[in-house]
């Protein structure tokens, strides 16, 4: 197993392998709720939470658990956190709740938590566990929270409900539908892959000219 | 097809390499069961919790949206729909949650203003739910509250938001006809409909005049049995 | 019956699974590069799904009235057994198309359009018959969604595309595509 640092652990799902941009993970809630920046952070908050909390138990019962049974049991672990985040979003916020309907419930498929629990809280101590939990919950928010402002404000002219262009601006529908989620999250990955290989092509650029200064 | 053809392939890849310390299927079921019985306590200690408020924002979301369509009532009680009738109980050994509720809003001398329903039918994009009231003998609306509705934002979604098109619906004669905005003609059964949202606004009226129409002969009966 | 019709043709193509509720999108990106695979993956999906329907509404009517909170935890245990068991028959009946899904069958476990299904059923309240069309529906949806992706893609390797596009990115910008032409399917639902 690779030796990493804590402080690695916990920025490592934040950008370098942020489970959205760079893993392709969790798309479903991506693509589904993003279409105001509330409902982005509300899923953003409570998957933050499911994540956490699952990561902790996981870690905690790690010696408990067999192989065998593994994948069974963070199911288990995983449906009861989202369950209690259900019926607290229902109790605390009943219209953010009704504005995400079903999708809270998806949060148990949600390919990220399992994948974080079967690779990482599995074999780590709580601690550590917690950190990468809280990584990449955070870089999941936060791709939740550009795609919720790119669409709401292009597609609403609001940001979190506050008209932003006044009445003369004709909002880009779009947006907010459906294909604007695959659209905004499209040019997203754009974005990132153009960063990566403008990163690759300056460290090819930086090898040939060291190499070329030692030539000379 | 042979044999060799029908073995599933992964039996092959098993490892067969230093196998994990046998645990006992015996082992295996107690965590899981021990496990699930946690998950459980928790959940139901969780539910225990959370119910009153949820139950108090529910109540609260159908009392809203009552008052606002039968103009705030004094007060109001809920009927349940059962053999064709109106009945203010639901019978003995009928689950009162299975049936369907219509609400009556009752003045301050405890005489009907009005009932309240519930219905949806298919719109431009998905099911349109709509709460509506009217008056006791069915025949003038009070006024139309769209609950749930996933039409196009900006044109569709006008049917929740536009005020100018809710507020047509207050005293509307039923049953109601759908016309271009400006083509009116003042009759009290007219409702303009919204521009670039003629699918959305006709869906609206259709749920109100499909859902008086049957539900009319229950009112009548109901306001017979127990008027004066 | 037109209200059966209606569910069909809604979960099918105005509300398709995968185009405009971006359910099940693992699989749409993941095994959709070959239109046959996708075929398959599509069958075995609508097999999934319906089986599910019938568990879920059987659940619902006869066991989780007195215990909802139960409800997640009872569809997530259902699912994964009713994924083994295809898993098991398709291994037996057909060892090609069970190697060809490969990872991807049991990941129909965490395929979002199969819980979907089993929990918007109950959030509406479907019947036992209401429930089969819309599971039919929705299998027929996302077969067609995924047959249509693979048919692009198929064709997108054969053509000199920009590197920055290469890989996930392309494939979500055709996704808008094929989601905005399945926006005109609005409106099928209402007769007036």
């Amino acid at each position: 197993m690779k030796q990493t640092t804590p402080s690695q652990d916990l920025l490592a799902g934040i950008w370098k392998e942020n489970p959205v941009l760079i893993q392709v993970l969790g798309l479903c809630p991506t693509l589904a709720v993003t279409n105001t920046v509330a409902n982005s952070l509300a899923m953003g908050i409570a998957t933050f939470a499911v994540l956490c909390c699952s990561s902790v138990l996981v870690s905690l019962s790690r010696k408990v658990i067999p192989n065998e049974v593994r994948i069974s049991a963070f199911m288990l672990i995983i449906a009861t956190f989202v369950t209690v985040a259900d019926m607290c979003l229902e109790a605390l916020v009943p219209t953010i709740h009704k504005a995400l309907g079903a999708f809270i419930a998806l949060i148990v498929v949600n390919c990220i938590i399992l994948g974080r629990a079967e690779a990482f809280a599995f074999k780590r101590p709580v601690g550590r566990a917690l950190l990468d939990a809280c990584g990449n919950g955070i870089g999941f928010m936060v791709t939740l929270l550009i795609m919720g402002s790119v669409r709401e404000v292009l597609g609403s002219g609001t940001f979190l409900g506050f008209s932003l262009f006044g009445p003369g601006f004709e909002p880009w529908v779009i947006f907010v539908l459906p294909p604007g989620g695959f659209l905004t999250l499209g040019f997203l990955l754009l974005f990132v892959s153009w960063r990566e290989q403008r990163a690759a092509l300056r460290a090819a650029g930086a090898d040939a000219g060291a190499a070329a200064r030692r030539v000379a | 097809m042979t044999e060799a053809a029908l073995s599933p392939p992964a039996e092959q890849s098993v490892p067969t390499a230093p196998a994990p310390p046998e645990v006992s299927s015996l082992r295996l079921v107690l965590t899981l069961a021990v496990g699930g019985l946690v998950c459980g306590l928790l959940l139901v200690l969780a539910f225990q919790a959370t119910l009153p408020a949820i139950q108090q924002n529910k109540e609260a979301a159908i009392e809203r949206a009552v008052r606002e369509v039968l103009n705030a009532p004094q007060r109001f009680v809920a009927l349940f729909v059962h053999g064709g009738k109106l009945v203010a109980e639901a019978p003995a050994g009928v689950d009162a949650k299975g049936l369907e509720r219509v609400f009556l809003g009752l003045d301050a001398a405890s005489r009907p203003v009005g009932f309240a329903m519930v219905s949806g039918e298919p719109g431009f994009q998905d099911t349109v739910r709509l709460i509506f009231g009217c008056d006791a003998e069915g025949r003038t609306l009070l006024g139309m509250k769209v609950l749930e509705s996933k039409e196009t934002p900006g044109l569709g979604d006008k049917i929740e938001k536009s005020a100018p098109f809710i507020s047509q619906f207050k005293g509307a004669a039923a049953p109601i006809v759908g016309v271009k905005a400006g083509d009116g003609s003042g009759k009290a059964e007219e409702i303009d409909m919204i521009t670039g949202a003629t699918i959305s606004s006709k869906t609206v009226i259709r749920i109100i005049n499909n859902k008086l129409e049957k539900m009319r002969p229950l009112l009548e009966a109901y306001g017979v049995e127990t008027g004066p | 019956m037109g209200n059966l019709i209606w569910i069909f043709i809604s979960a099918m193509v105005v509300n398709n699974f995968t185009l405009s509720m971006f359910l099940g999108i693992c699989p749409f990106l993941g095994v959709s590069s070959r239109i046959e695979t996708a075929l398959r993956m599509g069958v075995a999906n609508i097999f999934v799904l319906t089986l599910t329907s019938l568990c879920a509404w059987f659940l619902n009517t006869y066991i989780l009235a007195a215990v909802p909170f139960l409800r997640l935890i009872s569809f997530i245990v259902v699912i994964a057994s009713l994924v083994q068991i295809t898993e098991m028959a398709i291994k037996k009946l057909s060892p090609t198309l069970f190697r060809q899904l490969g990872i991807y069958l049991p990941l129909i476990t965490t395929n979002c359009a199969v819980l979907g299904l089993a929990i918007f059923q109950t959030n509406r309240e479907y019947g036992l018959l209401q429930g089969l069309f819309f599971a039919l529906g929705a299998g027929l949806g996302l077969t067609l969604a995924l047959v249509l992706m693979a048919s692009i893609r198929e064709k997108t390797e054969l053509s000199t595309v920009p590197a920055v596009c290469k890989g996930t990115a392309l494939t979500l910008l055709i996704a808008a595509s094929l989601s905005l032409a399945f926006g005109g399917f609005a409106g099928l639902g209402s007769q007036s």
